[in-house]
């Protein structure tokens, strides 16, 4: 009871005290209510096929509200069963034995089994499949039905974050045999079903009676996510109280959020990254010494305050993000050092360099002014940067991955392994570095040894030896991670702990918020 | 009146020609947009194999003038194709749930029509009163405060008056709300009340247009022998500018105000998008930002083709409302 101080208590009362005035419950969380939201990123294509997924509209509706996984990642970042109940693996982490929930059933009755996990998993593969999840499903060889509500995962290579990846809000599991019925309508084993779905504006969803996650989770009667694209038309609907919660707030008028009593801001820092990837096979960057004076001629700092007005942190040269759970918190920053730039610069026999980096908007909102920023910061160090602007139309197609030194973004991965394994390994697609065993063999050794490796303690020195190599070598600039930031009427009750791996509490908040 | 139904098939002809130019524009136009549909929906995805995949699928591979044809022989049979998304799941699922670019478009058209329609019934009868009385009092204190209020909210961008009104409507006096998104199943009041932001809105922007061309209208001819005639009977001078001055001016007065109510139906995208309406506009938007070239060219086709016919209505009716355009010698 040492710590237990005069202050130390009055401040818990005084807390207590603020919770009762306002009527917010500390714990229980009760059934009823609706829960309205604007919602950016959604789109007159969007449909309830889980492989087109990529913006917060439909991640929300779909894995969040009407659909589930095999495995969710809890708001505190670790893994638990959704529709699977437990999992185990092989020693060489290679087959994995899921065991499915029972009396599990879909929106439309049937009852869900190991069939419908089978078929789900087979919609991302194939010739023709345009599915992001292509590559997690593709790493399993061979998928076996064990009985009713239990399936066997043979992999191809042993990976120890397998459940992990069975958590992708593209791996949405639907009923066997009526896909197609099912992504017209969005028939789901999720906490909501569909009342009205119109792509592109509006989706109500009823709160399923008798659901397998009981009263623990879903507590809203209804749901209604609008979809608001217009940055300030989400945030008028919030400030007039016509919506309860917005995604993406506009920083340039959060002032205006915080002043109004009735609303909360929610933010988190989590994997997204802004970066800026240099080919490390092509001149002058497949000299390290090269990227090293780059890397000191950086002003991360400045860069968070003035192009995420303080929403961020400062990234040290890995997309592993605090969302992350081997994330190397403690691992020396990258500072600014115009001194070392040119040190480094003269270890490549220059004393000065000219080259170019092609930014666009496209990349990420203010990527030109961050270039700017850079060239600013790296002439003191004897780099000069020259800005080229690329148009935003077929940015990906034309620039990124094509030109030499570029700006980019990550939304970040779960998992180390599932980060690197789609930007940092030797000849995947999306190795905007060309990182390979050229540039550090063990760097590529470490990241199939990490993958099959089940013992934790030796996991974290393994991906932390890995960042730390990314930091002094690696071919690409990450100076920030973005904070995902959204807005919440006090009308709404959430969990102290918010989900930081996608927006809104994970796209979750259906499940884990209530009405006050 | 045989006269005037062989102007309207003429007018009508005339018509279609038009639309049919204006065809070979929007085609040209939207396919010469940089980016295009596979590379949008990929993203940061977008790697040959997948590009090329979806080009494939939607036949963009095809030669320009061979799509336009396909296109065009579409149309004719009423058949504006499907769009790039909806096919895109198509070959996702391998059949399948086929809905129309007509049947995407339909239900959204039919809100702007709401939306123009209600603006209209506020605009038209503001527009016309606030002229009659602006020329009656011309010169004086209240034409002057008109003039200036309607000329200065079309001068401001459309954008512009809609925060305003938001500002001192929805946030300092919470009587509207800011969010339009009007769905199936919603009563009549709730839909006029949710209308209602963006409907005064476009009302300010289309206002001053009427307005003053029916001040102008009727102030020519005020200065005709017959008005100085009504005037010695003694009539008030509002009853000589109703009766008399008015039906006179009836041509152009029409024809702005048709030009007008194009441009409710062609010219609300921003305002749609402002209050989250779900009219055609913000889907025309939507398609654009993901180029889904069936849906887009079918939205401009429905644009020229609500310009003409409105233009084609202005003109017979100032031409019906005119005695000697009907009667010519």
């Amino acid at each position: 009871m040492s710590q237990f101080s005069r202050r130390g208590l009055l401040k818990t009362g005084v807390a207590a005290g603020v919770l009762g005035l306002t009527g917010l419950p500390l714990r229980a969380q009760t059934r009823g209510g609706k829960l309205t939201a604007g919602l950016g990123g959604a789109n007159t294509s969007d449909s309830w096929d889980s492989r087109t997924h990529s913006d917060i509209f439909m991640i929300a509706s779909c894995h969040g509200t009407v659909f589930d996984c095999l495995t969710e990642v809890a708001a505190d970042g670790s893994l638990t069963g959704e529709l699977a109940e437990s999992w185990e693996a092989s020693a060489d982490a290679k087959t994995w034995t899921f065991n499915l929930r029972q009396g599990v059933t879909f929106h439309n009755g049937k009852a869900f089994g190991a069939d419908d996990v089978i078929e789900s998993l087979m919609m991302h593969v194939g010739e023709e499949s345009k599915s992001a999840a292509k590559p997690i499903v593709e790493s399993i060889a061979d998928m076996k039905k064990m009985g009713e509500h239990q399936v066997q995962f043979t992999l191809a290579s042993g990976n120890a974050d397998f459940p992990y990846l069975m958590s992708d809000y593209h791996i949405a599991m639907y009923p066997a045999g009526m896909i197609e019925e099912a992504i017209q309508n969005g028939i789901g084993t999720g906490l909501y079903s569909v009342v009205s779905f119109d792509p592109g504006v509006r989706f109500v969803g009823r709160r399923v009676d008798d659901h397998y996650k009981g009263d623990t989770a879903g507590f809203f009667d209804e749901v209604e996510y609008i979809a608001i694209n217009d940055n300030t038309a989400r945030m008028n609907a919030l400030m007039t109280g016509q919506v309860d919660t917005i995604n993406r707030i506009d920083f340039k008028t959060e002032a205006l959020l915080k002043a109004n009593p009735n609303l909360r801001i929610q933010e988190v820092t989590g994997n997204q990254h802004y970066s800026f990837p240099m080919l490390t096979d092509s001149a002058p960057y497949n000299d390290v010494n090269v990227r090293r004076a780059l890397k000191y001629g950086v002003n991360r700092q400045e860069l968070v305050d003035k192009i995420l007005l303080g929403h961020g942190a400062v990234g040290n040269d890995t997309p592993i993000g605090p969302a992350n759970q081997y994330y190397a918190a403690d691992m020396e920053q990258l500072e600014y050092d115009p001194d070392k730039s040119k040190f480094y610069l003269k270890e490549a026999g220059l004393d000065s360099i000219d080259i170019d980096l092609s930014a666009s908007n496209a990349a990420f909102e203010g990527a030109v002014d961050a270039a700017q920023l850079m060239q600013a910061s790296m002439s003191a160090g004897g780099i000069n940067l020259n800005v080229v602007q690329e148009p935003s139309d077929g940015y990906w197609s034309n620039v990124w991955l094509k030109k030499p030194f570029c700006a980019c973004y990550w939304s970040g991965r779960a998992t180390e392994d599932w980060m690197f394994a789609t930007a940092y390994e030797e000849g995947v697609p999306w190795n905007d570095s060309q990182w390979d065993s050229g540039d550090s063999a063990r760097f590529q050794e470490l990241l199939l040894s990490a993958r099959a490796e089940l013992d934790s303690d030796k996991r974290r020195e393994q991906y932390t030896e890995m960042q730390q190599i990314l930091r002094d070598d690696g071919g690409t600039l990450v100076p920030m991670f973005a904070n995902y930031v959204q807005a919440v009427n006090n009308r709404i009750v959430s969990p102290d702990t918010v989900g930081n791996l996608w927006q809104m509490d994970n796209a979750r908040m259906a499940e884990r918020w209530s009405a006050a | 009146m045989g006269n005037v139904s062989s102007i309207i098939f003429q007018r009508l002809l005339l018509g279609l020609v038009t639309l049919l130019i204006v065809s070979i524009v929007i085609f040209v136009a939207v396919n010469l947009l940089p980016g295009d549909f596979a590379e949008l929906i990929l993203g940061q995805g977008a790697t040959p194999e997948a590009v090329s995949t979806i080009r494939r699928d939607l036949g963009l591979d095809q030669p320009l003038i061979v799509r336009y044809m396909q296109w065009l022989g579409g149309i004719a049979t009423g058949d504006l194709g499907t769009s790039f998304a909806q096919l895109n799941f198509k070959t996702n699922l391998g059949g399948a749930g086929d809905v129309g670019v007509i049947d995407q478009i339909l239900p959204r058209l039919s809100n702007t029509m709401f939306l123009a329609l209600v603006t209209a019934a506020i605009a038209v009868p503001l527009a016309v009163t606030l002229g009659v009385l602006a020329a009656l009092f011309r010169n004086t204190v209240f034409d002057r405060v008109a003039n200036v209020a309607t000329l200065s909210s079309i001068s401001s961008p459309e954008f512009f008056m809609a925060y305003v009104l938001i500002l001192f409507l929805a946030v300092l006096n919470p009587i509207l709300p800011s969010l339009s998104n009007i769905f199936e199943g919603m009563s009549f009041t709730e839909r006029l009340e949710k209308s209602m932001l963006p409907a005064l809105t476009l009302t300010l922007v289309v206002t001053a247009h009427m307005m003053r061309m029916t001040r102008a209208a009727i102030i020519n001819l005020l200065a005709s022998p017959y008005i100085e005639m009504a005037r010695l009977k003694g009539m008030s001078p509002m009853r000589v500018i109703v009766k008399h001055a008015l039906p006179n001016a009836l041509a152009p007065i029409i024809n702005v105000i048709a030009l007008n109510l194009a441009y409710l139906v062609t010219g609300v995208v921003v305002v749609e998008v402002v209050f989250v309406y779900p009219g055609i506009g913000q889907l025309f938007v939507d398609s654009v930002k993901i180029r889904d070239i069936p849906v887009v060219q079918a939205c401009c086709l429905i644009f020229a083709a609500a310009y003409i016919l409105l233009n084609l209505t202005a003109d017979i009716l100032s031409i019906l409302s005119n005695p000697r355009l009907r009667h010519p010698k």
